[in-house]
């Protein structure tokens, strides 16, 4: 099996373009010293970022051909904790709120890689922690935009009724992402703990032996659900 | 050879430049949010917005998602595709702007 390595590996000697062109141009392997499932994560989240690019382009055309006033999403999403309402406060925690998640994450990976299996486990189910409350806080402004603005996806009171269609349809299926990615977390963090990467534990589901660099892939992911929301903030809340 | 044979090392980094990246994420949201607390308006609003945000996207990609420690082939897979989103988002920026202009004749005062 001595072609097949020789076409996994990098060829050491190869930078810049050259490598590029080398590894496109080779028979077998094109993303070399890239673990499989790293590689099919980043080509999932490509297919993702056609996703959220279609929700958000149809977002800047519905806002760019309505005739009708756009409603104020700095007053629309303000909250005054018993004083001014501060113009969207919210907004603002839960975007610190999903960036530390994903400072502890890159810290879980690195962790992971060192083989320290508590430190990857508690860093993993304190990301999970800040993505369940940053889920908490997004059903708490859609309970607030629906029962107390009286927002729907046909029609709201402040202006533009696609305001109300887009905002539910990305900021829903941002937060469905985030979800997932709760989940998955917890579940990593359980077969870290386990100590299933260390053992080599195969995996119930797809009888894989699996390691740390899955930690990684679940990284990519959520760094993804992070990069989403950058530009879900500047897009729909600051514009 | 086994698949993970080929890649012990995984991507392994210092751990400083993760915390600098963290805290630089933390002044660019700090900035984006400053200029909706202060009432930034029009084109200088809409270039900081898009500055702080193209920033923090590349420190995430760049660092967070160890772009920039990987080979050429995967980045430009990743990174070359999008450009039809740029296009995309061009077409339908014309395409609304020829709505809007429509609506103002046919629905307009």
């Amino acid at each position: 099996m001595t072609d097949q390595s020789l076409s996994t590996t990098a060829s050491p000697k190869k930078s810049g373009w050259e490598s590029f062109t080398a590894d496109w141009s080779s028979d077998q392997r094109t993303f070399k010293n890239v673990p499989w499932g790293k590689a099919m994560m980043w080509i999932f989240l490509l297919s993702d970022t056609f996703i959220f690019s279609c929700f958000l382009i149809s977002y800047m055309t519905v806002r760019m051909s309505s005739t009708v006033p756009w409603p104020n999403p700095s007053e629309v999403f303000a909250l005054s904790f018993g004083g001014e309402p501060i113009p969207l406060i919210l907004i603002a925690i839960m975007t610190f709120i999903l960036i530390t998640s994903s400072g502890t994450m890159v810290l879980a990976v690195n962790y992971g890689y060192r083989k320290d299996r508590a430190k990857t486990a508690i860093l993993l189910l304190i990301t999970a922690a800040f993505g369940a409350s940053f889920v908490g806080m997004q059903v708490f402004e859609w309970t607030k935009l629906i029962v107390e603005e009286g927002v729907r996806p046909w029609s709201n009171p402040m202006g533009a009724a696609q305001f109300g269609s887009t905002f539910f349809m990305i900021t829903g299926f941002h937060g469905f992402h985030v979800t997932v990615g709760v989940i998955f977390l917890v579940l990593i963090a359980r077969k870290v703990w386990r100590g299933d990467y260390d053992n080599e534990t195969r995996g119930f589901f797809t009888s894989r032996k699996g390691n740390y660099e899955i930690v990684e892939t679940m990284g990519l992911y959520w760094h993804f659900v992070d990069l989403v929301w950058v530009f879900i903030f500047a897009f729909f809340y600051l514009w | 050879m086994t698949n993970s044979d080929a890649h012990v090392e995984g991507q392994q980094h210092p751990l400083g430049i993760y915390f600098k990246i963290w805290g630089l994420l933390f002044v660019l949201s700090a900035c984006s949010y400053a200029v909706d607390y202060y009432h930034v308006e029009s084109y200088l609003r809409w270039t900081l917005i898009i500055i702080f945000m193209l920033l923090k996207a590349g420190l995430i990609l760049a660092v967070f998602m160890h772009l920039m420690w990987e080979r050429l082939a995967l980045l430009y897979a990743m990174a070359l595709p999008p450009i039809a989103v740029m296009v995309f988002i061009a077409l339908m920026s014309i395409e609304s702007d020829y709505t809007n202009a429509t609506r103002g004749i046919f629905f307009g005062p």
